[in-house]
Protein backbone atom coordinates (compact mmCIF):
# COMPACT_ATOMS: atom_id res chain seq x y z
CA UNK A 1 0.00 0.00 0.00
CA UNK A 2 2.87 2.81 1.08
CA UNK A 3 4.12 2.07 -2.33
CA UNK A 4 1.34 3.33 -4.42
CA UNK A 5 1.67 6.65 -2.53
CA UNK A 6 5.30 7.67 -4.45
CA UNK A 7 4.61 5.80 -7.38
CA UNK A 8 4.78 8.44 -9.72
CA UNK A 9 8.79 7.85 -10.43
CA UNK A 10 8.04 4.49 -10.70
CA UNK A 11 5.56 4.14 -13.52
CA UNK A 12 7.67 6.81 -15.11
CA UNK A 13 5.32 9.49 -15.43
CA UNK A 14 6.15 13.23 -15.42
CA UNK A 15 5.64 14.53 -12.03
CA UNK A 16 2.14 16.47 -11.73
CA UNK A 17 3.82 20.20 -10.83
CA UNK A 18 5.54 19.64 -15.00
CA UNK A 19 2.52 18.04 -16.55
CA UNK A 20 0.99 20.34 -19.36
CA UNK A 21 -2.17 21.59 -19.00
CA UNK A 22 -4.72 19.37 -21.17
CA UNK A 23 -6.29 20.51 -23.91
CA UNK A 24 -4.71 24.31 -24.16
CA UNK A 25 -6.30 27.17 -25.57
CA UNK A 26 -9.71 25.58 -26.72
CA UNK A 27 -10.75 25.20 -23.41
CA UNK A 28 -10.73 28.57 -22.48
CA UNK A 29 -12.35 29.51 -25.90
CA UNK A 30 -15.17 27.25 -25.40
CA UNK A 31 -16.29 28.65 -22.22
CA UNK A 32 -16.29 32.07 -23.68
CA UNK A 33 -18.22 31.07 -26.05
CA UNK A 34 -20.77 30.16 -23.47
CA UNK A 35 -20.86 33.30 -21.40
CA UNK A 36 -21.00 34.85 -25.05
CA UNK A 37 -24.43 33.20 -25.25
CA UNK A 38 -25.55 33.58 -21.88
CA UNK A 39 -25.12 37.48 -21.96
CA UNK A 40 -26.48 38.04 -25.23
CA UNK A 41 -30.04 36.89 -24.10
CA UNK A 42 -29.11 39.60 -21.47
CA UNK A 43 -28.36 42.23 -23.82
CA UNK A 44 -30.85 41.28 -26.23
CA UNK A 45 -33.82 41.48 -24.24
CA UNK A 46 -32.70 44.74 -22.32
CA UNK A 47 -32.07 46.28 -25.43
CA UNK A 48 -35.83 45.11 -26.79
CA UNK A 49 -36.90 47.11 -23.34
CA UNK A 50 -35.24 50.05 -23.47
CA UNK A 51 -35.52 50.49 -27.34
CA UNK A 52 -39.88 49.48 -27.05
CA UNK A 53 -39.71 52.01 -23.38
CA UNK A 54 -37.51 55.31 -25.39
CA UNK A 55 -39.49 54.59 -28.72
CA UNK A 56 -43.42 55.16 -26.51
CA UNK A 57 -41.62 58.40 -24.51
CA UNK A 58 -43.26 60.52 -26.63
CA UNK A 59 -46.56 59.47 -25.82
CA UNK A 60 -46.14 59.50 -22.34
CA UNK A 61 -44.64 62.46 -22.55
CA UNK A 62 -47.70 63.70 -23.85
CA UNK A 63 -50.92 61.84 -22.35
CA UNK A 64 -48.96 60.99 -18.85
CA UNK A 65 -50.33 58.18 -17.22
CA UNK A 66 -53.57 59.02 -18.16
CA UNK A 67 -53.02 56.96 -21.21
CA UNK A 68 -53.43 53.84 -19.22
CA UNK A 69 -57.04 54.80 -18.64
CA UNK A 70 -58.27 57.08 -21.61
CA UNK A 71 -60.91 55.05 -23.24
CA UNK A 72 -60.41 57.19 -26.72
CA UNK A 73 -58.38 55.69 -29.69
CA UNK A 74 -58.80 58.62 -31.93
CA UNK A 75 -56.43 59.01 -34.54
CA UNK A 76 -58.25 62.40 -36.14
CA UNK A 77 -58.02 64.65 -32.74
CA UNK A 78 -54.84 62.67 -32.13
CA UNK A 79 -56.08 61.58 -28.48
CA UNK A 80 -54.95 58.00 -27.99
CA UNK A 81 -55.82 55.92 -24.21
CA UNK A 82 -54.74 51.91 -23.95
CA UNK A 83 -57.58 51.09 -21.88
CA UNK A 84 -59.80 49.58 -24.30
CA UNK A 85 -56.94 47.64 -25.49
CA UNK A 86 -56.03 46.47 -22.69
CA UNK A 87 -59.64 45.88 -21.65
CA UNK A 88 -59.74 43.46 -24.41
CA UNK A 89 -56.33 42.10 -23.64
CA UNK A 90 -57.12 41.11 -20.08
CA UNK A 91 -60.94 39.74 -21.27
CA UNK A 92 -59.83 37.53 -24.33
CA UNK A 93 -57.50 35.64 -22.68
CA UNK A 94 -59.52 35.55 -19.28
CA UNK A 95 -62.41 33.78 -21.30
CA UNK A 96 -59.31 31.49 -23.32
CA UNK A 97 -58.16 29.80 -20.29
CA UNK A 98 -62.00 29.64 -18.48
CA UNK A 99 -63.09 27.70 -21.94
CA UNK A 100 -59.42 26.06 -22.09
CA UNK A 101 -59.13 24.73 -18.02
CA UNK A 102 -61.71 22.20 -18.17
CA UNK A 103 -60.71 20.58 -21.60
CA UNK A 104 -57.38 20.98 -20.56
CA UNK A 105 -58.10 18.92 -17.06
CA UNK A 106 -60.44 16.21 -19.30
CA UNK A 107 -57.86 15.49 -22.08
CA UNK A 108 -54.70 15.52 -19.09
CA UNK A 109 -56.94 12.81 -17.07
CA UNK A 110 -57.88 10.99 -19.28
CA UNK A 111 -54.55 10.48 -20.72
CA UNK A 112 -52.65 9.57 -17.52
CA UNK A 113 -54.80 7.43 -16.49
CA UNK A 114 -57.79 6.21 -18.55
CA UNK A 115 -56.72 6.08 -22.16
CA UNK A 116 -55.86 2.41 -23.09
CA UNK A 117 -52.48 2.21 -24.24
CA UNK A 118 -53.20 2.26 -27.70
CA UNK A 119 -55.13 4.90 -27.75
CA UNK A 120 -52.49 7.52 -25.78
CA UNK A 121 -49.89 7.91 -28.32
CA UNK A 122 -52.45 8.79 -30.78
CA UNK A 123 -54.71 11.52 -28.55
CA UNK A 124 -51.19 13.01 -27.21
CA UNK A 125 -49.88 13.62 -30.61
CA UNK A 126 -52.96 15.27 -32.04
CA UNK A 127 -53.01 17.74 -29.14
CA UNK A 128 -49.66 18.28 -29.83
CA UNK A 129 -50.58 19.14 -33.31
CA UNK A 130 -52.91 21.67 -32.12
CA UNK A 131 -50.12 23.53 -30.70
CA UNK A 132 -48.30 23.45 -34.15
CA UNK A 133 -51.06 24.87 -36.72
CA UNK A 134 -49.95 28.47 -37.32
CA UNK A 135 -52.30 31.03 -35.71
CA UNK A 136 -52.64 32.60 -39.22
CA UNK A 137 -54.68 29.41 -39.76
CA UNK A 138 -56.43 29.67 -36.28
CA UNK A 139 -57.79 33.20 -37.20
CA UNK A 140 -58.66 32.25 -40.66
CA UNK A 141 -60.69 28.84 -39.23
CA UNK A 142 -61.97 31.24 -37.12
CA UNK A 143 -63.48 33.96 -39.34
CA UNK A 144 -64.61 31.75 -42.32
CA UNK A 145 -66.15 28.84 -39.72
CA UNK A 146 -66.29 29.83 -36.07
CA UNK A 147 -67.92 33.38 -36.36
CA UNK A 148 -70.46 32.59 -39.17
CA UNK A 149 -71.42 29.59 -36.96
CA UNK A 150 -71.60 31.65 -33.57
CA UNK A 151 -73.82 33.97 -35.23
CA UNK A 152 -76.09 31.96 -36.92
CA UNK A 153 -76.35 29.08 -34.08
CA UNK A 154 -75.03 30.54 -30.76
CA UNK A 155 -75.06 33.66 -30.10
CA UNK A 156 -78.84 34.65 -31.36
CA UNK A 157 -80.37 32.28 -28.57
CA UNK A 158 -77.83 33.34 -25.76
CA UNK A 159 -78.77 36.63 -26.27
CA UNK A 160 -82.37 35.93 -26.24
CA UNK A 161 -81.92 33.86 -23.40
CA UNK A 162 -79.65 35.86 -20.65
CA UNK A 163 -79.43 38.98 -21.59
CA UNK A 164 -82.79 40.10 -20.42
CA UNK A 165 -81.16 38.84 -16.61
CA UNK A 166 -79.88 41.99 -14.47
CA UNK A 167 -75.99 42.30 -14.03
CA UNK A 168 -75.47 38.82 -16.05
CA UNK A 169 -77.25 40.03 -19.31
CA UNK A 170 -75.17 42.80 -19.23
CA UNK A 171 -72.25 40.06 -20.95
CA UNK A 172 -75.25 38.70 -23.75
CA UNK A 173 -75.75 42.39 -24.98
CA UNK A 174 -75.52 43.77 -28.77
CA UNK A 175 -76.01 41.91 -31.97
CA UNK A 176 -74.92 38.37 -32.85
CA UNK A 177 -72.00 39.56 -34.95
CA UNK A 178 -70.26 36.53 -35.09
CA UNK A 179 -67.10 37.94 -34.72
CA UNK A 180 -66.27 39.82 -30.90
CA UNK A 181 -64.40 38.80 -27.26
CA UNK A 182 -66.32 35.85 -27.06
CA UNK A 183 -64.89 34.09 -30.34
CA UNK A 184 -61.42 35.38 -29.88
CA UNK A 185 -61.30 33.89 -26.91
CA UNK A 186 -62.53 30.57 -27.68
CA UNK A 187 -60.09 30.82 -30.96
CA UNK A 188 -57.28 31.55 -28.23
CA UNK A 189 -58.62 28.82 -25.83
CA UNK A 190 -58.32 26.26 -28.43
CA UNK A 191 -54.36 27.71 -29.31
CA UNK A 192 -53.48 27.11 -25.56
CA UNK A 193 -54.97 24.15 -24.76
CA UNK A 194 -52.09 21.95 -26.11
CA UNK A 195 -49.73 24.18 -23.46
CA UNK A 196 -51.64 23.38 -20.53
CA UNK A 197 -52.80 19.98 -21.43
CA UNK A 198 -49.02 18.89 -21.68
CA UNK A 199 -47.86 20.79 -18.60
CA UNK A 200 -51.04 18.96 -16.68
CA UNK A 201 -50.08 15.65 -18.11
CA UNK A 202 -46.18 16.46 -16.49
CA UNK A 203 -47.68 17.21 -13.41
CA UNK A 204 -49.84 14.24 -13.17
CA UNK A 205 -47.48 11.93 -14.16
CA UNK A 206 -45.13 13.05 -11.76
CA UNK A 207 -47.47 11.76 -8.66
CA UNK A 208 -45.52 8.84 -6.90
CA UNK A 209 -47.42 5.79 -7.75
CA UNK A 210 -46.91 4.84 -4.08
CA UNK A 211 -48.96 7.51 -2.98
CA UNK A 212 -51.92 7.46 -5.74
CA UNK A 213 -51.68 3.80 -4.34
CA UNK A 214 -51.88 4.33 -1.20
CA UNK A 215 -55.21 6.68 -1.51
CA UNK A 216 -56.62 3.31 -3.26
CA UNK A 217 -55.28 1.88 -0.71
CA UNK A 218 -57.90 3.59 1.97
CA UNK A 219 -60.97 2.24 -0.55
CA UNK A 220 -60.59 5.66 -3.26
CA UNK A 221 -62.40 5.76 -6.37
CA UNK A 222 -60.53 6.82 -9.23
CA UNK A 223 -61.85 10.51 -9.28
CA UNK A 224 -61.18 10.79 -5.38
CA UNK A 225 -57.59 9.90 -6.07
CA UNK A 226 -56.94 12.64 -8.83
CA UNK A 227 -59.53 15.34 -6.87
CA UNK A 228 -58.05 14.24 -2.98
CA UNK A 229 -54.76 13.73 -3.89
CA UNK A 230 -53.19 13.80 -7.55
CA UNK A 231 -54.56 17.71 -7.96
CA UNK A 232 -53.62 18.72 -4.32
CA UNK A 233 -49.70 17.55 -4.83
CA UNK A 234 -49.55 19.34 -8.65
CA UNK A 235 -51.49 22.05 -7.38
CA UNK A 236 -49.07 24.89 -7.35
CA UNK A 237 -47.29 23.67 -10.90
CA UNK A 238 -50.94 23.03 -12.55
CA UNK A 239 -51.80 26.82 -11.58
CA UNK A 240 -48.13 27.80 -12.91
CA UNK A 241 -49.21 26.04 -16.42
CA UNK A 242 -52.90 28.04 -16.06
CA UNK A 243 -50.73 31.20 -16.11
CA UNK A 244 -48.17 30.07 -18.67
CA UNK A 245 -51.39 29.60 -20.80
CA UNK A 246 -52.60 32.85 -20.01
CA UNK A 247 -49.52 34.33 -21.36
CA UNK A 248 -49.64 33.23 -24.42
CA UNK A 249 -53.41 33.97 -25.21
CA UNK A 250 -52.19 37.88 -23.94
CA UNK A 251 -49.49 38.02 -26.33
CA UNK A 252 -51.29 35.79 -29.78
CA UNK A 253 -52.21 38.67 -32.61
CA UNK A 254 -53.34 37.28 -35.69
CA UNK A 255 -55.77 34.58 -35.20
CA UNK A 256 -57.61 37.27 -32.73
CA UNK A 257 -56.97 39.99 -35.39
CA UNK A 258 -59.40 38.44 -37.97
CA UNK A 259 -62.06 37.55 -35.46
CA UNK A 260 -62.36 40.27 -32.71
CA UNK A 261 -64.24 42.54 -34.73
CA UNK A 262 -61.23 45.44 -34.13
CA UNK A 263 -63.27 48.16 -32.68
CA UNK A 264 -61.73 50.42 -30.16
CA UNK A 265 -64.95 50.80 -28.16
CA UNK A 266 -65.39 49.40 -24.22
CA UNK A 267 -67.91 46.79 -23.74
CA UNK A 268 -68.95 44.80 -21.01
CA UNK A 269 -70.80 42.20 -24.15
CA UNK A 270 -69.14 38.91 -24.42
CA UNK A 271 -70.19 39.43 -27.82
CA UNK A 272 -69.70 42.70 -28.81
CA UNK A 273 -66.27 43.71 -31.11
CA UNK A 274 -63.21 44.79 -29.69
CA UNK A 275 -59.33 45.05 -29.55
CA UNK A 276 -56.06 43.85 -28.06
CA UNK A 277 -53.36 45.68 -27.62
CA UNK A 278 -51.60 43.00 -30.08
CA UNK A 279 -54.53 43.23 -32.85
CA UNK A 280 -54.59 46.94 -32.59
CA UNK A 281 -50.52 47.36 -33.35
CA UNK A 282 -50.84 44.30 -36.12
CA UNK A 283 -54.10 46.78 -37.38
CA UNK A 284 -52.62 50.04 -37.05
CA UNK A 285 -48.77 50.17 -37.52
CA UNK A 286 -48.98 50.44 -41.57
CA UNK A 287 -51.01 53.76 -40.84
CA UNK A 288 -48.72 55.27 -38.43
CA UNK A 289 -46.34 57.36 -40.18
CA UNK A 290 -42.59 57.45 -38.84
CA UNK A 291 -42.38 60.68 -36.15
CA UNK A 292 -46.10 60.27 -35.14
CA UNK A 293 -47.90 60.36 -32.46
CA UNK A 294 -50.06 57.32 -33.35
CA UNK A 295 -46.75 55.56 -33.66
CA UNK A 296 -45.05 56.69 -30.38
CA UNK A 297 -48.50 55.46 -29.15
CA UNK A 298 -48.71 51.88 -30.87
CA UNK A 299 -44.94 51.04 -29.04
CA UNK A 300 -46.37 52.58 -25.73
CA UNK A 301 -49.26 49.95 -26.37
CA UNK A 302 -46.32 47.53 -26.99
CA UNK A 303 -44.34 48.23 -24.10
CA UNK A 304 -47.69 48.07 -21.43
CA UNK A 305 -48.31 44.81 -23.40
CA UNK A 306 -45.12 43.45 -22.62
CA UNK A 307 -44.88 44.56 -19.05
CA UNK A 308 -48.34 42.48 -18.56
CA UNK A 309 -47.04 39.49 -20.34
CA UNK A 310 -43.67 39.81 -17.98
CA UNK A 311 -46.04 39.84 -14.83
CA UNK A 312 -48.06 36.86 -15.62
CA UNK A 313 -44.92 35.03 -16.84
CA UNK A 314 -43.26 35.68 -13.39
CA UNK A 315 -45.75 34.77 -12.06
CA UNK A 316 -46.13 31.39 -13.57
CA UNK A 317 -42.33 30.87 -12.95
CA UNK A 318 -42.43 31.16 -9.39
CA UNK A 319 -45.51 28.95 -9.07
CA UNK A 320 -44.57 25.86 -11.00
CA UNK A 321 -41.10 26.20 -9.13
CA UNK A 322 -42.60 25.96 -5.61
CA UNK A 323 -44.45 23.31 -6.76
CA UNK A 324 -43.39 21.26 -3.55
CA UNK A 325 -43.04 23.74 -0.76
CA UNK B 1 -36.46 -28.85 18.59
CA UNK B 2 -36.65 -31.57 15.36
CA UNK B 3 -40.52 -31.75 15.03
CA UNK B 4 -41.47 -31.05 11.13
CA UNK B 5 -42.94 -28.30 10.20
CA UNK B 6 -46.62 -28.74 8.66
CA UNK B 7 -48.10 -25.70 7.16
CA UNK B 8 -51.36 -26.32 8.07
CA UNK B 9 -50.29 -25.25 11.61
CA UNK B 10 -51.24 -28.33 13.38
CA UNK B 11 -48.15 -27.52 15.68
CA UNK B 12 -46.89 -28.63 18.37
CA UNK B 13 -44.74 -28.63 21.40
CA UNK B 14 -42.12 -26.61 18.73
CA UNK B 15 -44.23 -23.61 19.20
CA UNK B 16 -44.15 -23.31 23.12
CA UNK B 17 -42.07 -20.14 23.56
CA UNK B 18 -45.39 -18.50 22.14
CA UNK B 19 -48.46 -20.56 23.24
CA UNK B 20 -50.99 -20.21 21.15
CA UNK B 21 -49.51 -18.52 18.39
CA UNK B 22 -51.20 -19.81 15.92
CA UNK B 23 -53.71 -21.38 17.13
CA UNK B 24 -56.02 -19.06 15.44
CA UNK B 25 -59.16 -18.99 13.07
CA UNK B 26 -58.40 -18.58 9.47
CA UNK B 27 -58.27 -15.15 8.25
CA UNK B 28 -56.52 -15.23 4.77
CA UNK B 29 -56.44 -18.35 2.94
CA UNK B 30 -54.85 -18.63 -0.64
CA UNK B 31 -55.75 -21.50 -2.28
CA UNK B 32 -53.82 -22.63 -5.64
CA UNK B 33 -52.94 -18.80 -6.42
CA UNK B 34 -50.92 -18.01 -9.60
CA UNK B 35 -50.12 -14.63 -10.45
CA UNK B 36 -48.95 -12.75 -13.91
CA UNK B 37 -47.32 -9.90 -14.73
CA UNK B 38 -48.32 -10.03 -18.50
CA UNK B 39 -46.13 -12.79 -19.41
CA UNK B 40 -44.12 -13.52 -16.52
CA UNK B 41 -45.30 -16.16 -13.88
CA UNK B 42 -44.62 -14.21 -10.84
CA UNK B 43 -46.40 -16.44 -8.16
CA UNK B 44 -46.62 -20.58 -9.08
CA UNK B 45 -49.19 -22.40 -7.08
CA UNK B 46 -49.32 -20.20 -3.76
CA UNK B 47 -51.24 -22.44 -0.91
CA UNK B 48 -51.03 -20.88 2.38
CA UNK B 49 -53.34 -19.70 5.53
CA UNK B 50 -52.94 -16.67 8.11
CA UNK B 51 -54.43 -16.54 11.00
CA UNK B 52 -55.95 -13.75 12.55
CA UNK B 53 -55.17 -11.13 14.98
CA UNK B 54 -50.99 -12.90 14.39
CA UNK B 55 -48.45 -11.73 12.55
CA UNK B 56 -47.60 -13.01 9.25
CA UNK B 57 -44.52 -12.17 7.89
CA UNK B 58 -43.30 -12.99 4.72
CA UNK B 59 -39.36 -13.36 3.51
CA UNK B 60 -37.14 -13.54 0.63
CA UNK B 61 -34.79 -12.77 -1.90
CA UNK B 62 -36.21 -9.45 -3.99
CA UNK B 63 -38.29 -10.47 -6.80
CA UNK B 64 -39.26 -13.95 -5.24
CA UNK B 65 -43.07 -12.35 -5.10
CA UNK B 66 -43.73 -11.37 -1.79
CA UNK B 67 -44.38 -8.08 -2.74
CA UNK B 68 -46.34 -9.12 -5.14
CA UNK B 69 -48.81 -11.79 -3.22
CA UNK B 70 -49.20 -8.74 -0.93
CA UNK B 71 -51.06 -6.29 -3.83
CA UNK B 72 -53.29 -9.21 -4.58
CA UNK B 73 -54.36 -9.48 -1.10
CA UNK B 74 -55.91 -5.66 -1.56
CA UNK B 75 -56.87 -6.06 -5.33
CA UNK B 76 -53.81 -3.41 -6.04
CA UNK B 77 -52.81 -4.95 -9.21
CA UNK B 78 -56.15 -4.05 -10.62
CA UNK B 79 -54.84 -0.71 -11.20
CA UNK B 80 -52.67 -2.09 -13.60
CA UNK B 81 -53.61 -3.81 -16.93
CA UNK B 82 -51.72 -6.51 -17.84
CA UNK B 83 -51.57 -7.86 -14.47
CA UNK B 84 -54.00 -10.54 -13.30
CA UNK B 85 -54.26 -13.69 -10.52
CA UNK B 86 -55.87 -16.75 -11.06
CA UNK B 87 -56.83 -18.99 -7.66
CA UNK B 88 -58.65 -17.88 -4.77
CA UNK B 89 -57.65 -15.90 -1.69
CA UNK B 90 -60.35 -16.59 0.74
CA UNK B 91 -61.06 -13.72 3.36
CA UNK B 92 -63.64 -15.03 5.85
CA UNK B 93 -64.23 -17.47 3.20
CA UNK B 94 -65.20 -15.19 0.57
CA UNK B 95 -62.92 -15.39 -2.19
CA UNK B 96 -61.65 -11.02 -2.83
CA UNK B 97 -59.81 -12.05 -6.15
CA UNK B 98 -61.59 -11.83 -9.45
CA UNK B 99 -64.53 -9.42 -10.94
CA UNK B 100 -67.16 -9.94 -7.37
CA UNK B 101 -66.38 -7.29 -5.21
CA UNK B 102 -65.80 -3.65 -5.34
CA UNK B 103 -62.28 -3.24 -5.18
CA UNK B 104 -62.39 -0.31 -2.90
CA UNK B 105 -64.68 -2.31 -0.68
CA UNK B 106 -61.66 -5.16 -0.32
CA UNK B 107 -59.05 -1.98 0.14
CA UNK B 108 -60.91 -0.39 2.97
CA UNK B 109 -60.83 -4.19 4.81
CA UNK B 110 -57.48 -5.02 3.86
CA UNK B 111 -55.39 -1.81 4.68
CA UNK B 112 -51.80 -1.38 3.38
CA UNK B 113 -48.79 0.70 4.23
CA UNK B 114 -46.16 0.85 2.40
CA UNK B 115 -42.23 0.76 1.93
CA UNK B 116 -41.84 4.57 1.84
CA UNK B 117 -44.26 7.00 4.21
CA UNK B 118 -46.96 8.59 2.03
CA UNK B 119 -48.87 11.09 3.49
CA UNK B 120 -50.99 13.21 1.35
CA UNK B 121 -50.59 16.69 0.57
CA UNK B 122 -52.68 17.82 3.55
CA UNK B 123 -53.09 18.10 7.12
CA UNK B 124 -51.98 15.54 9.85
CA UNK B 125 -55.93 15.30 10.96
CA UNK B 126 -56.95 15.37 7.46
CA UNK B 127 -54.77 12.50 6.49
CA UNK B 128 -56.36 10.34 9.09
CA UNK B 129 -60.37 11.84 8.55
CA UNK B 130 -59.87 11.54 4.77
CA UNK B 131 -60.21 7.17 4.38
CA UNK B 132 -62.90 8.06 6.96
CA UNK B 133 -65.08 10.51 5.11
CA UNK B 134 -65.08 8.20 1.81
CA UNK B 135 -66.72 5.17 3.50
CA UNK B 136 -68.39 6.93 6.84
CA UNK B 137 -70.21 10.07 7.72
CA UNK B 138 -69.79 10.87 10.93
CA UNK B 139 -69.81 14.68 12.69
CA UNK B 140 -67.43 16.75 13.76
CA UNK B 141 -67.13 15.00 17.45
CA UNK B 142 -67.04 11.38 16.34
CA UNK B 143 -64.10 12.45 13.71
CA UNK B 144 -62.15 14.29 16.35
CA UNK B 145 -62.77 11.24 18.24
CA UNK B 146 -61.65 8.68 15.47
CA UNK B 147 -58.38 11.02 14.69
CA UNK B 148 -56.84 10.79 18.05
CA UNK B 149 -57.96 7.25 18.91
CA UNK B 150 -55.89 6.22 15.77
CA UNK B 151 -53.35 8.72 16.14
CA UNK B 152 -52.68 7.19 19.98
CA UNK B 153 -53.09 3.85 18.14
CA UNK B 154 -50.11 4.64 15.87
CA UNK B 155 -48.46 5.95 18.81
CA UNK B 156 -47.65 9.49 17.42
CA UNK B 157 -50.41 11.44 19.33
CA UNK B 158 -48.30 12.81 21.78
CA UNK B 159 -46.11 14.19 19.05
CA UNK B 160 -48.49 15.60 16.98
CA UNK B 161 -51.72 16.90 19.02
CA UNK B 162 -50.47 20.39 18.83
CA UNK B 163 -49.92 20.64 15.24
CA UNK B 164 -53.26 18.45 14.07
CA UNK B 165 -53.92 20.90 11.65
CA UNK B 166 -50.84 21.64 9.73
CA UNK B 167 -49.36 20.03 6.88
CA UNK B 168 -48.13 16.13 7.41
CA UNK B 169 -45.29 16.83 5.24
CA UNK B 170 -43.29 18.51 7.58
CA UNK B 171 -42.99 15.72 9.97
CA UNK B 172 -40.05 13.30 10.07
CA UNK B 173 -39.97 10.50 7.54
CA UNK B 174 -40.57 8.07 11.23
CA UNK B 175 -43.26 10.00 11.63
CA UNK B 176 -45.07 10.01 8.59
CA UNK B 177 -45.05 6.23 8.31
CA UNK B 178 -46.50 6.13 11.84
CA UNK B 179 -49.24 8.85 10.49
CA UNK B 180 -49.66 6.28 7.16
CA UNK B 181 -50.56 3.40 9.84
CA UNK B 182 -52.79 5.50 11.89
CA UNK B 183 -54.37 6.40 8.21
CA UNK B 184 -55.18 3.10 7.54
CA UNK B 185 -56.24 1.63 10.92
CA UNK B 186 -58.72 4.27 10.60
CA UNK B 187 -61.34 3.01 8.03
CA UNK B 188 -60.99 0.22 10.80
CA UNK B 189 -59.82 -2.70 8.30
CA UNK B 190 -59.52 -6.18 9.73
CA UNK B 191 -56.17 -6.94 7.77
CA UNK B 192 -53.36 -4.77 7.57
CA UNK B 193 -50.54 -5.24 4.61
CA UNK B 194 -47.50 -3.83 5.49
CA UNK B 195 -44.17 -3.85 3.12
CA UNK B 196 -41.47 -3.13 4.21
CA UNK B 197 -42.96 -0.48 6.68
CA UNK B 198 -39.49 0.39 7.87
CA UNK B 199 -36.88 0.16 4.90
CA UNK B 200 -36.52 3.80 4.58
CA UNK B 201 -36.38 4.43 8.80
CA UNK B 202 -33.56 4.82 10.78
CA UNK B 203 -33.38 2.15 13.79
CA UNK B 204 -35.27 4.30 16.45
CA UNK B 205 -38.03 4.93 14.06
CA UNK B 206 -37.70 1.19 13.08
CA UNK B 207 -38.21 0.36 16.85
CA UNK B 208 -40.75 2.28 17.01
CA UNK B 209 -42.93 0.63 14.61
CA UNK B 210 -42.21 -2.79 15.64
CA UNK B 211 -43.60 -1.88 19.34
CA UNK B 212 -46.14 -0.83 17.43
CA UNK B 213 -46.84 -3.84 15.39
CA UNK B 214 -46.93 -6.11 18.27
CA UNK B 215 -49.60 -3.70 19.65
CA UNK B 216 -51.65 -3.84 16.75
CA UNK B 217 -51.80 -7.43 16.67
CA UNK B 218 -54.68 -7.04 19.04
CA UNK B 219 -56.87 -5.79 17.10
CA UNK B 220 -55.38 -6.46 13.55
CA UNK B 221 -54.33 -9.27 11.31
CA UNK B 222 -51.01 -8.28 9.93
CA UNK B 223 -49.10 -9.43 6.95
CA UNK B 224 -45.40 -7.82 6.39
CA UNK B 225 -43.18 -8.27 3.95
CA UNK B 226 -39.78 -7.15 5.11
CA UNK B 227 -35.89 -7.89 4.14
CA UNK B 228 -34.91 -7.67 7.81
CA UNK B 229 -34.69 -11.26 9.06
CA UNK B 230 -34.31 -10.12 12.49
CA UNK B 231 -37.07 -7.87 12.09
CA UNK B 232 -39.31 -10.96 11.19
CA UNK B 233 -38.09 -13.12 14.18
CA UNK B 234 -37.97 -10.21 16.08
CA UNK B 235 -42.15 -9.57 15.45
CA UNK B 236 -43.67 -12.54 13.46
CA UNK B 237 -45.91 -15.16 15.13
CA UNK B 238 -45.61 -16.76 11.98
CA UNK B 239 -42.92 -17.19 8.55
CA UNK B 240 -43.21 -17.75 4.96
CA UNK B 241 -40.04 -18.11 3.35
CA UNK B 242 -40.61 -17.21 -0.49
CA UNK B 243 -38.02 -18.43 -3.16
CA UNK B 244 -38.43 -17.41 -7.30
CA UNK B 245 -42.36 -16.68 -7.29
CA UNK B 246 -42.90 -20.31 -4.84
CA UNK B 247 -43.90 -20.82 -1.19
CA UNK B 248 -40.61 -22.74 0.24
CA UNK B 249 -42.18 -23.25 3.47
CA UNK B 250 -43.81 -21.79 6.27
CA UNK B 251 -43.83 -22.16 9.89
CA UNK B 252 -43.69 -20.74 13.59
CA UNK B 253 -40.69 -18.23 13.17
CA UNK B 254 -38.91 -19.96 15.60
CA UNK B 255 -38.85 -23.21 13.77
CA UNK B 256 -38.41 -20.91 10.40
CA UNK B 257 -35.48 -19.28 11.94
CA UNK B 258 -34.03 -21.89 14.19
CA UNK B 259 -34.40 -25.19 12.78
CA UNK B 260 -36.18 -24.95 9.01
CA UNK B 261 -37.30 -27.80 7.25
CA UNK B 262 -35.68 -26.71 3.95
CA UNK B 263 -31.90 -26.32 2.78
CA UNK B 264 -33.58 -23.70 0.79
CA UNK B 265 -34.51 -21.49 3.92
CA UNK B 266 -31.59 -22.47 5.93
CA UNK B 267 -29.51 -21.09 3.35
CA UNK B 268 -30.91 -17.90 3.00
CA UNK B 269 -31.31 -17.09 6.73
CA UNK B 270 -27.90 -18.34 7.34
CA UNK B 271 -27.36 -15.56 4.32
CA UNK B 272 -25.41 -18.03 2.41
CA UNK B 273 -27.40 -16.49 -0.70
CA UNK B 274 -30.40 -13.51 -1.21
Amino acid sequence: MDATIDSSGATGRIPIHQAKSIGGLSDPLFVGALWASGIFVLILLGLIIAQLFLGGLPALQEFGLDFLWTASWNPVTEKYGALVMIYGTLFSAVIAVVVALPLSFGIAFFLTEIAPQPLKRPIGVAVQLLAAVPSIIYGMWGFFVIAPLMAAYVQPPLIDLLGPIPVLGALFQGPPLGSGMFTAGLILAVMIVPFITAMFVETLESVPPMLKESAYGVGCTTFEVYRNVSVPYGRTAMVGAVMLGLGRALGETMAVTFVIGNATRLSASLFAPGATIASTIANEFPEAPIGSLKLTSLLQLGFILFVISFIVLALSRALVRSRLD
Amino acid sequence: MNSAVDPTFNLSSSVAAKPGAVEAPVKIQVNKLNFYYGQNHALKNINFTIPEKRVTAMIGPSGCGKSTLLRVFNRMYDLYPGQRAEGEVLFDGVNVVGKDLDSTVVRSRIGMVFQKPTPFPMSIYDNIAFGVRLHESINKAQMDERVESCLRKAAIWEETKDRLHTSALGMSGGQQQRLCIARTIAVRPEVILLDEPTSALDPISTSKIEDLIDELKQEFTIVIVTHNMQQAARCADLTAFFYLGELVEVGTSDVIFTNPKEIKTRDYITGRFG
